[in-house]
């Protein structure tokens, strides 16, 4: 039986800061303290569990080391469960666990939320700098940063599996994931003029499977970092996706990808082979095919294009939800949605995408484009097209071209404002953040599986959270509400 | 090719959800997008940065994960 699917969303943003913060690094840190100084939010994170250098197919450290893990700087963690920090010179969000795809939507928009904030409160700082964010996954000009997913799995399952049954929907889900982008920056279309692409990110991937995050970027990622009980768990670390502004695109995203790993689990693939010849240039040619009908090769020598084989994945999909039910998605509603959705974006790639221009990203903003090319009669080389390309991603909602497109939406803004503060409900972020919100002196660190506490008597207690589905509201609610303060919370943890 | 428009059709539970979107609608739904399109695209330029070659140049990120 597959496990839940616990979830959850990383986001490096990118960030244009004017005049004394043009230096990313200290625009970034600009951006976190100056939100987590307006949050009154002093806890810092613990890396005593970090090991990003573990690698899913056994060994434990590969030649080329994993990033560094940059202590010295900016680095708080949020009552609602999430981690706000600086990481390789972006300001980065990675949202609390959720327990389902519509949640971690929901989180993931909340995310956009505290960085709007951010530049705002960075307003008051001396000089009034202005930095902006972008929420995208690359400049244009060969530098990408990353949009990561993580899913929980059953350590039971053998990695070369998860990679066999991944693979071919990582290459193929961009029909629907991709946030769209003028041009191309890398060599991977070997000098073919690229004039719009559906992905910002799916030239920047070089190998099938792999450690590294920043070069030689692998289509599936062998970091073995579980945060979670090592004998049980397996947190599957996803970097080949773009960053979403499109709610349903990242519901789809999310839903989907959840679904799959649930179906590996449960032996329920479908039984044509779906493995390709070379995923790597497949999800190139993805990528570069606007009319989605490139023939991709299979390994039994037969071809298939990725709508074919969305659907091959979709039909299996539909027969798991049958024969298993959906549980592994959470709440029957949720999956059933994933399912809908999946079906009716498929149909419309099929018979005419631009009815999905309210729906999807990549859709969205090529149609934007198209018509901004044809009433000014300019060429895909125009820089004017290369700055609506940015401005679609420009969080300001002033500037914000993505805002202005009418995109459905999945979720109420009264929710992501309450997302901003308040934790999920149903996973161990519930527990986190309402320690941070009712003793933020006593907790002196956080981490994803465990907090530590100085109660400024005895040496600093740590409290492991080892199962990210405990520590629950339902879990943890009434022992916190019974407590008269920390001490007493340790005493009846360890009693 | 004949192979692959077979399998194209394979995915059985879709062929018979596809229906043709009658001609009227679909004209209908085609308009209204573009007027939508146009009323976007009036107002364009007051978003769009003021040297768009300048600034496109001008945002560079370092490489990130």
């Amino acid at each position: 039986m597959a496990i839940r699917k616990v979830l959850g969303i990383e986001t490096e943003y990118g960030i244009h800061g004017t005049g004394a913060e043009s230096n990313p690094v200290s625009a970034s840190s600009l951006l976190v303290n100056a939100y987590a100084a307006e949050v009154d939010r002093r806890t810092g994170w613990d890396f005593e569990d970090e090991t990003p250098g573990n690698d899913a197919r056994g060994f434990a450290r590969e030649g080329s080391m994993p990033p560094m893990v940059e202590t010295h700087l900016a680095n708080t963690v949020l009552t609602n469960g999430a981690r706000y920090y600086v990481d390789h010179a972006h300001p980065e969000y990675s949202t609390p666990e959720c327990s389902d795809p519509l949640e971690a939507v929901l989180h993931d928009k909340a995310g956009e939320e505290v960085l709007r904030r951010s530049m705002l409160a960075a307003l008051n700082y001396p000089g009034n700098p202005v930095v902006i964010v972008y929420k995208n996954n690359s400049d244009g000009k060969g530098n990408s940063y990353g949009c990561h997913e993580n899913y929980l799995m059953d350590r039971n399952v053998p990695f070369t599996k998860v990679v066999t049954g991944i693979v071919p929907h990582f290459v193929t889900r961009a029909i629907y994931t991709g946030a769209g982008k003028v041009g191309s920056e890398t060599a991977s279309f070997g000098g073919a003029r690229i004039e719009f692409q559906l992905t910002q990110r799916a030239e920047f991937f070089e190998e099938l499977v792999g450690l590294e995050t920043t070069l030689k970027r692998p289509i599936v990622n062998t970091r073995d970092e579980p945060h979670a009980d090592p004998r049980r768990f397996r947190r599957l670390h996803v970097i080949v996706g773009d960053a979403n502004l499109s709610e349903v695109a990242t519901f789809l995203k999310l839903g989907t990808t959840a679904l799959v790993l649930a179906m590996i689990e449960d032996e329920a693939m479908p039984a044509r082979e779906l493995s390709l010849e070379d995923p790597v240039r497949a999800m190139h040619r993805v990528s570069a095919d606007l009319s989605l009908a490139e023939p991709l090769p299979v390994v039994d020598g037969t071809t298939i294009t990725a709508l074919e084989l969305q659907w091959e994945l979709f039909t299996a999909a539909r027969r798991y939800a049958k024969e298993h039910g959906l549980a592994a998605l959470g709440e029957e509603s949720v999956g059933e949605m994933v399912l809908d959705r999946w079906e009716a974006v498929l149909h419309g790639l099929e018979t005419d995408p631009t009815s999905l221009v309210h729906q999807l990203d990549w859709v969205a903003k090529h149609h934007l484009l198209e018509g901004y090319r044809e009433r000014h009669g300019c060429d895909w080389g125009d820089s004017r097209l290369a700055a609506l390309d940015l401005q679609y991603h420009d969080l300001r909602p002033e500037r914000s071209l993505f805002a202005r497109l009418s995109m459905e939406r999945l979720v109420e803004d009264a929710d992501v404002a309450r997302a901003v503060t308040e934790p999920p409900l149903g996973t161990r972020a519930w527990f986190r953040g309402k320690c941070l919100a009712r003793w933020p002196e006593a907790v002196v660190t956080a981490n994803w599986d465990s907090l530590v506490f100085d109660l400024g008597t005895d040496p600093l207690r740590r409290v492991p959270m080892m199962d990210p589905l405990k520590g629950t509201a339902e879990h943890t609610a009434s022992l916190l509400d019974a407590c008269s303060g920390p001490a007493d919370l340790l005493d009846r943890l360890s009693s | 090719m004949a192979e692959r428009e077979q399998k194209r059709r394979s995915a059985p539970e879709r062929t018979e959800t596809e229906t043709v979107e009658d001609a009227p609608a679909s004209t209908e739904r085609a308009e209204k997008l573009k007027a939508e399109l146009d009323d976007i695209l009036d107002e364009i330029d007051e978003v769009l940065e003021d040297n768009a070659e300048e600034f496109v140049r001008n945002y560079v990120q370092k490489g990130g994960q």
